[in-house]
C-alpha cells in the first residue's frame, strides 16, 4: 500500500478524499453505507449563522453528465449545529470540517465564532462561492477586495485551519486566490458550481424557480482541472480540488494539476460508495506507476 | 431494512402494456422488512444523457425469493432504458429509502386511491393491510382501459374499483367522481393516495371535507434520494422538508396545500 497520506495546513489527513459540502449531509445520512472514517475527512452542509429555508421547488435539473442545483443554503443555523448536529459527529474519528457562509462579513464571523468554540471540527471551509443565493455568498468570491475583506475578518476570529471555497465564475480566479492567501486564508478549495440554466422547451420557463443554479457534475471537471492548475501557478497554499471527480483517474488529474486533497461531491448522489473506490483506485495508481506517496504526484504535470 | 446499494439481478421483465413494464429484481442476500411506501432508487446505465439514479416506488416484495418488483412506465430516456433492462442483467439499487404509510388500527376499512404510476406502491400496501386484518378497498383510475395494468394482482387483497376518463372500464371520469366518493366516504378510516399531484390534492380536498385521515405518497425530482442533496423538498407546516427523507409519505396536513 502507497503513502495516501496528505497535508492541509495543520490537519493532516490519512489518505487526500473529502467529500464536498452539500453532497454528504452530516456524514450520519452515509453511516449505512460504510464507515466514514475511512476518508480523509468530510465537510458537512454550508452552515449559515441564522436558519435558512433555501429556495423554492424546483431546485434541480439533470444536465447532461452533469445537474444543476439551486438549494440556496438551506439549513437550519449555526446554533442549531452547535447544539444538535456536533454531538453527533465527535464519534468520528475522522477530519470534520464546516462550510461557513453567510450574507454580510458580520454574519460570516458570527457563524465563524461559533464554529471556532468546537473542539472537535479541525477546520471551517469559508464559502466565498455560493451561486444561490441573492446576496452574499458567490459577491464576495468575484472581486478581490471583497473576497480579501470577508477572508481577513474571519482570520481574526477563527483559530484553526481556514480553507477558503473559490468561486469559477470569475474572470481571473488565479487573482481571486491570492487575495485570499494575502488575507490569511491557509488553503483553498476550488471550484464551487459554474452558474448555468436550464429550459423546458415545451413549457417555455425555466426549470428552477430561481432561473440560474450551479452546474456539478462531469460536466464541469474540464474547467475545475484548468483553474486549479492555474491557482497551483499562483499560490503557496495547498489547494484542495473539486468539480466532477467521478472516479479515481479524475481525482489523479486534480493532483497532478497541483491539488494536495481532492473533494467528491455529486459523485456521492449516484453511487454512495464512490469516495472509497476513489481511495482504493488512488492507491492501485501509485503502485501500478511505482510510486511509494501520494506527495509524489501533487504538482508533478509533465510539461 | 437498513438503506444500502446493491446489485439487483433482474430475474423478469414482463411487458404489461405499451409502456409499462414490470422488473423482478432479485437480492442476493435475505430481505429485511421492507415497508409499503418506501421506495428504490436506481442507476440507468448506458445512457447518455442520464445522469442521476431514478426513483421508484416498491411495488412488492418477496420475502421468501428476496425479489422486490419495480413497477415502470416508460417516459422519458431513463424510464425506458430500465424497462429494456435484460433478464439476467444486474441494476445497481439504493434501497429501501423514506418512510413508509402509516399503517391503520387493525380491523379499520381503509380506501387505497391510485392513479397513472402512483398505483405501484399501493400493491405493497394493500398486501400489508390484508395481512393486517383490514377491509381493504382499491379505486385505480386510468386514462383508459389499457391503462390499468395488474388489476388481477390487486383483487387478490381487497375490494377492486376503477375509473377511466373515456368510460372504457369502471365508472367514467376520475377517481373523484367514482361513487365511493359520495356520501359513504367516511366510512372509510383512512385514505393513501398516490398518483399525480391533482389527483392528490383532488383526493386530499375530498378526504377533509369527510374528515377522513388522509396520507399521499409525493413524487420530486431528486439527486440523492438519502436526504443529503437538498433537491427534492416540499413545503410543509414545518418549512421545507425532504420528499426522500421525511416523506415520500405525508399525512395532508402537513403539507401546505390549499384544499
Amino acid at each position: 500500500m502507497a503513502d495516501l497520506s496528505t497535508v492541509i495546513h495543520n490537519i493532516k489527513l490519512k489518505n487526500p478524499v473529502l467529500t464536498a459540502s452539500g453532497t454528504f449531509g452530516y456524514g450520519i445520512e452515509f453511516d449505512d453505507f460504510f464507515d466514514v472514517n475511512q476518508l480523509g475527512g468530510f465537510i458537512v452542509k454550508g452552515t449559515t449563522i441564522h436558519p435558512r429555508q433555501g429556495n423554492a421547488y424546483p431546485r434541480m435539473a439533470e444536465t447532461s453528465s452533469g445537474m444543476l442545483n439551486a438549494v440556496g443554503l438551506q439549513n437550519a443555523g449555526a446554533q442549531y449545529f452547535a447544539t444538535e448536529i456536533y454531538p453527533k459527529l465527535t464519534k468520528y474519528e475522522t477530519n470534520v470540517l464546516v462550510n461557513v457562509s453567510g450574507s454580510t462579513v458580520e454574519e460570516y464571523v458570527a457563524c465563524a465564532e461559533i464554529i471556532n468554540e468546537l473542539d472537535d471540527i479541525a477546520g471551517i471551509e469559508l464559502n466565498i462561492s455560493c451561486p444561490n443565493v441573492k446576496e452574499g455568498g458567490m459577491a464576495f468570491g468575484t472581486s478581490c477586495p471583497s473576497a480579501a475583506a470577508v477572508v481577513s475578518a474571519v482570520r481574526k476570529v477563527y483559530k484553526k485551519t481556514m480553507v477558503v471555497k473559490l468561486s469559477p465564475n470569475v474572470t481571473n480566479i488565479a487573482e481571486i486566490g491570492k487575495a485570499a492567501e494575502g488575507a490569511g486564508a491557509d488553503s483553498l478549495s476550488l471550484i464551487n458550481t459554474i452558474l448555468g440554466m436550464a429550459i423546458n422547451a415545451e413549457t417555455r420557463k425555466p426549470v428552477l424557480s430561481t432561473i440560474t443554479g450551479g452546474l456539478s457534475g462531469p460536466a464541469v471537471k474540464p474547467i475545475a482541472l484548468r483553474m486549479v492548475w492555474q491557482v497551483s501557478q499562483a499560490v503557496k497554499i495547498p489547494i484542495i480540488g473539486l468539480g466532477g471527480i467521478m472516479n479515481a483517474t479524475d481525482a489523479i488529474e486534480f493532483f497532478l494539476a497541483g491539488a494536495s486533497a481532492i473533494q467528491v461531491g455529486t459523485a456521492n448522489f449516484i453511487d454512495p460508495l464512490a469516495t472509497l473506490k476513489i481511495i482504493d483506485g488512488i492507491d492501485s495508481y501509485l503502485n501500478r506507476h511505482k510510486i511509494s506517496a501520494i506527495s509524489e504526484l501533487i504538482g508533478c504535470l509533465h510539461l | 431494512m437498513r438503506k444500502s446499494i446493491q446489485n439487483l439481478k433482474v430475474i423478469a421483465n414482463i411487458k404489461l402494456n405499451d409502456d409499462h413494464h414490470l422488473l423482478q429484481l432479485q437480492a442476493p442476500d435475505q430481505l429485511e422488512k421492507i415497508y409499503p411506501g418506501q421506495f428504490a432508487n436506481i442507476q440507468v446505465d448506458h445512457s447518455q444523457s442520464v445522469f442521476l439514479r431514478r426513483p421508484f416506488s416498491i411495488h412488492a416484495v418477496d420475502y421468501q425469493n428476496n425479489i422486490i418488483s419495480i413497477l415502470i412506465k416508460g417516459i422519458g430516456e431513463g424510464t425506458r432504458s430500465l424497462s429494456q433492462s435484460p433478464v439476467e442483467s444486474y441494476l445497481s439499487v439504493i434501497f429501501p429509502l423514506g418512510n413508509g404509510f402509516s399503517l391503520p388500527a387493525v380491523n379499520e376499512k381503509v380506501l387505497l386511491v391510485g392513479g397513472g404510476c402512483g398505483v405501484a406502491p399501493l400493491l405493497h400496501l394493500a398486501q400489508v393491510l390484508n395481512q393486517n386484518s383490514n377491509d381493504v378497498f382499491i379505486l385505480l383510475g386510468a386514462k383508459a382501459a389499457a391503462d390499468l395494468v395488474e388489476l388481477d394482482q390487486y383483487t387478490r387483497y381487497g375490494k377492486l374499483f376503477t375509473t377511466t376518463e373515456d368510460g372504457s372500464h369502471g365508472e367514467k371520469g376520475f377517481v373523484t367522481d367514482h361513487s365511493l366518493f359520495g356520501k359513504e366516504l367516511s366510512q372509510f378510516g383512512k385514505i393513501y393516495c398516490c398518483g399525480p399531484e391533482p389527483m392528490m390534492r383532488a383526493v386530499a380536498a375530498k378526504a377533509k371535507q369527510s374528515s377522513v385521515d388522509c396520507e399521499v405518497s409525493l413524487e420530486n425530482t431528486m439527486a440523492c434520494g438519502f436526504g443529503v442533496c437538498l433537491c427534492c423538498v416540499t413545503e410543509t407546516i414545518q418549512g421545507h422538508k425532504c420528499v426522500c427523507t421525511d416523506g415520500p409519505v405525508f399525512n395532508i396536513n402537513q403539507l401546505k396545500w390549499q384544499i
